[in-house]
């Protein structure tokens, strides 16, 4: 990871597009491209970068960083295609037999993925102390009995974020069973406290090994055609960035990585910390809180392909309100969505000489929008103002709902379909357009900073509040250099300390976030 | 006649969930690892018998259990299923006689369906009632307390197979010792206090709490307007709807104290609830003027889906109906406003029902 940085090319795959563009050493934007997203996300990545590296802004050979965020393990997760068959062994007993590995899996994904699951005896309580031994032997009858099928191991141990002791020791196990090479994946690494969803994200994990470094090879395929070899780095899905090795091992960790990326880019071409975020798309509308430079997490369950998790998504309201968004019922009244001309929208809009009243007309005969032909609404006029109305009305009650107090915020609005939105919406202080908003999520992906995070249990010890602060923060701080942070300017971004019920000695939850620009 | 035939299976569990949930007002812990492990125990060991109280023998054994503990310790161990087997051995062994049916300590959240898991492990009916009707944050605040049941004796068990006895002098001292043992445990314990037999049962705890949080659960799943099955089933009021429009939440001595403000929103535009919470909805407030308190069930549910949102899960922007409903009757004696009632936990107010408050 080192080499002073010059230019950074970021990526990122929509549901539609595949956006590229170049940023400079000032971070100021040289080049930027945009090219359909295609169904093995790989081909649109690589005309996307063909077409940026082409613009005569670009001197290629300056590319030092290249970063990249993609939906491949989502798809494969989605599409059950090219997943690893997975030995699912949870430390826990007997503590945890109750609900057995991958219990709650829709039954074709558990059949794709799992080539076994075993509870073997260990684990830690949330003091530190052993629920009982690791049994090695139990976990060594069980690698016999997989060896021919499993070809990568998930591991989850009971508290695992208050020690990775026996997750660490039964790794060691698998490697001498199974073999050096065979990929290994730690829950301690993946999710915090649950273990029901950071299990099913370690199993997750351990079955993309093989889709994260197709795509690895892929990328690296396409900047090799214009001899760059850049560093290159993934975007995850709480807006900062991982290197490829720690990708590759953790590809999980890039499910969901768009919206953060589209959160990170708003603020960045605003300058913003602080600020509401709405990306409008074609059939949808995701509206995002950034705090303190980030977007907000998720405290609910994440389903990702059926399966719950815990992985820190970006706290999302999403709408069926984009450009492409049908407005009218069967009789001609109007009703905003959920259905949408989707990609046919150049055809089938009005203002385009198409016969589908959308959204996007109702901008155009709103005034927010000049596009195609303005008099193709004329007759629909009402209809549409109609539509437009309830359109902003949906827009201000999800900002409502996103927001976490009260009073008036600014609102950042990005992506394709943002003249959609008004320049006033109650709620709202004031409306920011920045320019280049059409590329604002590959944008984020090129400025993002590398992050690491920790959710841990401690209990008050001789040195009170401040040594147990003092560790959570040494904590994340080791977690973000590890992913390839610039030791000496990693901060901390986020900490939460959260007391729990009915313990005797004073025992908090703490979440902490570090994060510091490439080393 | 069918009443002795009836059973949970595993159709039952869903809505089961989501009554409990409903009947928690706001606490009792999440509902969803317990569903799974139902769903799991009924897969292999079969249905779970559903006992009506006055269909046991007198002289019968009924065994009330749940966890004691942190909820989020549950979140990481979520149990062995053998506990309920090691709570009957243990409580066998003590009584000589044998237990002929589990119940739930607390009908509200995870617990109101631990005991089905344990069942149908041990071929065991679970009796139709618990003892709150609802969730409570202390051991003692049981109807069984009221009734004069003695708590004694209680065992603890975790996943190993450790097994405590725990004999105390009333009931505080029962939730003292056994909070403290269970922290030793790893932070949660598996517990059986307030033994009785049928005959007390009968009159010593709450009746047909599973039957209506299953009830409460199905209205939900199939209503076009939850609210107004929910005013069906259970007497439900809507206190206010609207949205979240505030939370604060600290922590003293152990409980998680908060507040949150609920602004009206359509037919109730101008008005302003507020909830006060320790674990659970505890007082609603409009201004001065009180709408509903404790003992009586406040419970905040998503306007769009009717499901019950946990105090720990409240957050500005809900849109939410604040409901309330009656508690069981025995709550509002004099026994049991003392153990439950707003004094009982700090509020300056005397209890007056949700009815004649909000009629």
């Amino acid at each position: 990871m080192t080499g002073t940085i010059d230019l950074r090319l970021g990526i990122d795959v929509g549901g539609t597009n595949t956006d590229a563009v170049v940023l400079d050493r000032a971070g100021a934007l040289v080049a930027k491209a945009k090219r359909a997203t295609t169904a093995d996300v790989t081909g649109g990545i690589t005309a996307a970068i063909d077409a940026v590296v082409a613009d005569p802004a670009v001197e290629p050979g300056r590319i030092t960083h290249v970063m990249l965020g993609t939906t491949h393990a989502t798809n494969a997760l989605l599409e059950r295609r090219r997943l690893e068959r997975v030995a699912a062994v949870r430390i826990g007993a007997p503590s945890t037999t109750a609900i057995p590995p991958l219990y709650d899996w829709p039954p074709d994904l558990r059949e794709a993925v799992s080539a076994g699951a075993v509870i073997v005896r260990g684990g830690f309580e949330f003091h530190g102390a052993e629920i009982v031994p690791l049994d090695g032997d139990e976990l060594r009858r069980f690698l016999h009995g997989v060896a021919d099928t499993a070809n990568a191991v998930a591991l989850t141990s009971v508290f695992a974020s208050v020690s990775d002791e026996h997750e660490l020791a039964a790794a060691e196990i698998v490697h001498q069973e199974l073999g050096p090479d065979v990929p290994v994946s730690l829950s301690r690494e993946i999710g915090s406290i649950g273990l029901l969803e950071r299990e099913n994200a370690t199993v997750m994990n351990a079955a993309l090994r093989t889709v994260a470094t197709e795509v690895a090879e892929a990328l690296t395929r396409a900047l090799e055609a214009h001899d760059l070899r850049p560093v290159v780095l993934f975007a995850q899905n709480d807006g900062t960035l991982m290197a490829l090795e720690y990708a590759v091992r953790h590809p999980v960790l890039t499910i969901g990585s768009g919206p953060a990326n589209s959160i990170r880019g708003a603020a960045y071409l605003t300058g913003a910390t602080d600020t509401l975020v709405a990306d409008v798309g074609g059939t949808s509308t995701d509206i995002g809180v950034l705090v303190n430079g980030f977007p907000r997490e998720s405290s609910a369950a994440v389903e990702i392909g059926g399966v719950r998790t815990n992985f820190r998504m970006p706290d999302l309201v999403a709408i069926a309100l984009g450009g492409g968004t049908i407005v009218e019922d069967g009789d001609g009244t109007a009703r905003v969505g959920p259905s949408s001309v989707g990609y046919s929208l150049p055809e089938r809009a009005l203002v385009f000489g198409g016969d589908t009243a959308t959204l996007t007309d109702a901008a155009v005969a709103g005034g927010r929008l000049e596009l195609g032909d303005a008099g193709a609404v004329g007759q629909r006029r009402g209809l549409l103002e109609e539509a437009l109305r309830r359109s902003d009305e949906m827009l201000a009650e999800a900002i409502d709902r996103v927001k976490t107090a009260r009073g008036d915020s600014p609102l950042v609005v990005v992506g394709g379909g943002s003249p959609l939105v008004p320049d006033r919406l109650p709620g709202v202080s004031e409306t920011v357009r920045p320019p280049h908003h059409d590329v604002a999520n590959a944008i984020g992906a090129a400025i993002a900073s590398v992050s690491g995070q920790i959710d841990r249990i401690y209990e008050h010890g001789p040195g009170g509040r401040t040594e147990m602060l003092d560790a959570a923060r040494q904590a994340a701080h080791d977690e973000a250099v590890r992913a390839g942070a610039d030791p000496a300017a990693v901060e901390i971004v986020a900490l939460e300390e959260l007391p729990l019920a009915y313990l005797t000695t004073p025992t908090v939850r703490i979440r902490a976030k570090a994060a510091g620009p490439l080393a | 006649m069918s009443s002795s035939r009836r059973v949970i299976d595993l159709e039952h569990l869903q809505p089961m969930a989501l009554g409990c949930s409903v009947l928690g007002a706001g606490g009792g812990g999440d509902t969803y690892a317990t569903m799974l492990a139902c769903r799991h125990a009924i897969e292999r060991f079969g249905p779970v018998a559903l006992a009506d109280l006055d269909d046991l023998p007198d002289e019968a054994l009924v065994m009330p259990c749940g966890y004691i503990g942190a909820p989020v310790v549950s979140l990481e161990k979520v149990g062995s299923g053998e506990e309920g087997a090691w709570l009957r051995d243990g409580l066998e062994r003590l009584r000589g006689a044998p237990v002929a049916a589990l119940l739930a300590s607390e009908i509200g959240g995870g617990n109101g369906m631990q005991p089905i898991s344990w069942a149908a492990r041990i071929g065991l009916p679970v009796a139709d009632a618990d003892g709150m009707g609802r969730a409570f944050p202390e051991v003692p605040q049981m109807t069984m307390e009221i009734a004069g049941i003695d708590p004694n004796p209680s065992v603890l068990t975790d996943e190993r197979g450790n097994h405590l006895t725990i004999n105390a002098v009333d009931g505080a001292w029962m939730e003292r010792i056994a909070r403290a043992l269970s922290v030793q445990f790893g932070g949660s314990a598996a517990s059986t206090e307030y033994t009785m037999t049928a005959a007390q049962a009968r009159t010593s705890t709450v009746r047909g709490s599973v039957t209506l949080a299953i009830r409460i659960g199905r209205a939900l799943q199939e209503a076009d307007d939850p609210l107004a099955a929910l005013q069906r089933e259970i007497g439900a009021r809507v206190l206010i709807r609207g949205k979240i429009t505030d939370v604060e939440r600290r922590v003293t001595g152990g409980f998680v104290r908060g507040r949150a403000e609920v602004e009206g929103l359509g037919g109730d535009r101008g008005r302003s609830v507020a909830l006060e919470i320790q674990n659970e909805n505890l007082v609603a407030l409009e201004g001065t003027r009180l709408l509903a308190t404790v003992p009586d069930i406040i419970t905040v549910l998503d306007s769009e889906t009717g499901e019950a949102i946990h105090t720990e899960l409240l957050r500005y922007g809900q849109r939410v109906a604040v409901i309330a409903f009656p508690c069981d009757p025995v709550w509002r004696t004099p026994g049991g406003l003392a153990l439950a009632g707003p004094r009982a936990f700090g509020y300056d107010v005397d209890y007056v029902p949700v009815e004649e408050l909000a009629a």
